[in-house]
């Protein structure tokens, strides 16, 4: 049992998927919390606290609470497509995390296991070809449920993925030249081996950054929902368990771009120092230090956006475009420039 | 019937059923939707061919970013999605005769050639690399061409959208 479950056949694949959503299902069930909680804080207030010690398991209480409310379609909405929408948008977040590597070698009783579900050379590319096919779910839920606020959240959200998009992978760009490599683990490995991406590429990480809040639709750039102007933007016309959909798209979205600054600028599971102490454990340990490394940083950036959010202010939509094609795209399109040079001249 | 064989004929059929649905579907967006499916179908025949990094760019380039546009464009010309109900005239019809028996031509020329599931390909076809050598080699005037093509047509357009500016 244990040799089928750790081994790469099928029922070993399967396993590790289970074991991937689960977790990260898990996660953005507790984003979704300290979202409520720092939300608190930050106002001054407690924040959720009656379910289970601290609120814990408010994420299990909402979702039961989701699945109990009532289900409605609009009468005058495209069907298949206002059914398809919601998945569509969920299965594209979850299914970049195919090729994001979690730790660095993990030993389990004595077995190697790669702490990857597929180690796929063009690993960064998929992640962008799978997250530019979920845009086919905020698109589809704004025109298909056939309402005015929706088709303007979709339609927002169209143009603002698109040029966001362009920013957010010239930006990783810069990291691929210095790297040589579109491999996830190889790039992380490369920052193991010399200093964090993030020193040698901080233009391209503030790009990164930047675009990457664009590309969740969260503050300050959630315009596709915007709700005092729009009520909920795409998804105004959903309820109960397509709405959660979409809620949980939504934070698997942060999930994976927290993952993505991680493994791309921030050395992934490397610390400083902490690596000589690793060397006298045995390997099972190591892997799982780095697994916990890896995470942490992981949660400091999911901070940040939960920070970013009770912070700033909404931008408006002419600010945004400007933002993006003025500033955002220029800067990445000169780091792209600035580090071939450097290449070009031996000196990165 | 070997597994790579099995995903072929499964996506063949994929590919063709939803290029017909762009033709023939009266509602703009499902046609629009229906080609986004029909280049994803695309992209993993280049997987078949063990292409990995052409499949990711034909996905985030066609399937990602052009459809994207185009689908925006249809959602705000047609909202409620009705499509333009284009009548079909005398000429039209000798025009698409013609064009369709040029394109079966091509293809029952190319048809034979193309059946084989597992083709034998040079080494690292597909990849990153061989990609990137061949674009700045042998088709770099092509590719300039085509990208200063590109340039005009952004100018053009840029000039008839932009608005009358009063001095």
């Amino acid at each position: 049992m244990i040799d089928l479950l750790l081994g790469a056949g099928l029922v070993g694949v399967l396993f590790k998927i289970a074991l991937v959503l689960g977790v990260i299902m898990t996660v953005v069930g507790h984003v979704v919390l300290a979202e409520r909680k720092v939300a608190g804080w930050m106002q001054d207030r407690v924040g959720p606290n009656r379910v289970g010690p601290w609120g814990m398991l408010q994420p299990l209480a909402d979702g039961i609470k989701f699945i109990f409310k009532e289900e409605i379609v609009p009468e005058a909405a495209h069907k298949a497509t206002y059914v398809l929408a919601p998945i569509l948008a969920l299965t594209a977040a979850l299914t970049t995390f195919a090729v994001v590597p979690f730790s660095d070698r993990l030993v389990v009783l004595g077995r190697e296991v790669a702490p990857i579900i597929a180690d796929l050379d063009i690993g960064i590319l998929w992640i962008f070809a799978v997250a530019s096919l979920g845009v086919y779910g905020i698109v589809l839920a704004g025109w298909s449920s056939n309402s005015k606020y929706a088709l303007m959240g979709g339609l927002r959200s169209s143009a603002q993925m698109i040029s966001y998009e362009l920013s957010m992978t010239l930006s990783v760009v810069g990291v691929l030249m210095v790297t040589g490599s579109l491999r996830l683990a190889d790039i992380v490995s490369h920052q193991t081996a010399g200093v964090w991406n993030v020193l040698v590429q901080p233009v391209g990480f503030l790009v990164f950054l930047t675009s990457a809040f664009a590309e969740t639709n969260r503050l300050p750039f959630d315009l596709p929902e915007a709700e005092p102007e729009l009520v909920a933007g795409y998804h105004t016309e959903y309820s109960s368990m397509k709405f959660l959909l979409f809620y949980m798209a939504e934070y698997a979205h942060i999930v994976l771009a927290s993952s993505l600054m991680t493994l791309l600028f921030f050395g992934g599971w490397h610390l400083p120092f902490v690596e000589g102490m690793l060397a006298s454990f045995s390997p099972g340990i190591a892997g799982l230090v780095h697994f916990l490394i890896f995470f942490g940083k992981v949660c400091f950036f999911m901070f940040l956006y939960i920070w970013v959010r009770w912070t700033l202010p909404r931008f408006r939509y002419d600010q945004l475009m400007r933002l993006g094609w003025k500033v955002m795209l220029p800067l990445a399109l000169a780091n792209v420039a600035w580090t071939a040079a450097l290449i070009l001249w031996g000196i990165a | 019937m070997s597994a790579r064989e099995l995903v072929f004929w499964a996506d063949a059929i994929v590919a063709v059923m939803s290029a017909f649905v762009v033709v023939l579907h009266r509602n703009a967006v499902v046609c629009a939707l229906a080609l986004v499916m029909h280049l994803c179908a695309i992209a993993v025949f280049f997987l078949l061919l063990d292409a990995a990094f052409l499949f990711a760019v034909q996905v985030i380039l066609y399937a990602g970013a052009i459809m994207v546009l185009f689908l925006f464009v249809v959602m705000l010309l047609d909202p409620e999605g009705r499509g333009m109900g284009i009548r079909v005239g005398r000429v039209q019809l000798g025009l698409t005769i013609v064009g369709a028996s040029l394109l079966l031509m091509g293809m029952a020329r190319a048809l034979p050639s193309a059946m084989d599931p597992s083709p034998a390909l040079p080494e690292g076809f597909g990849g990153a690399h061989s990609v990137g050598r061949l674009l700045f080699t042998d088709y770099l005037f092509p590719f300039e061409l085509a990208s200063i093509l590109l340039l005009v047509a952004m100018i053009g357009a840029i000039h008839m959208g932009r608005k009358e500016v009063e001095r």
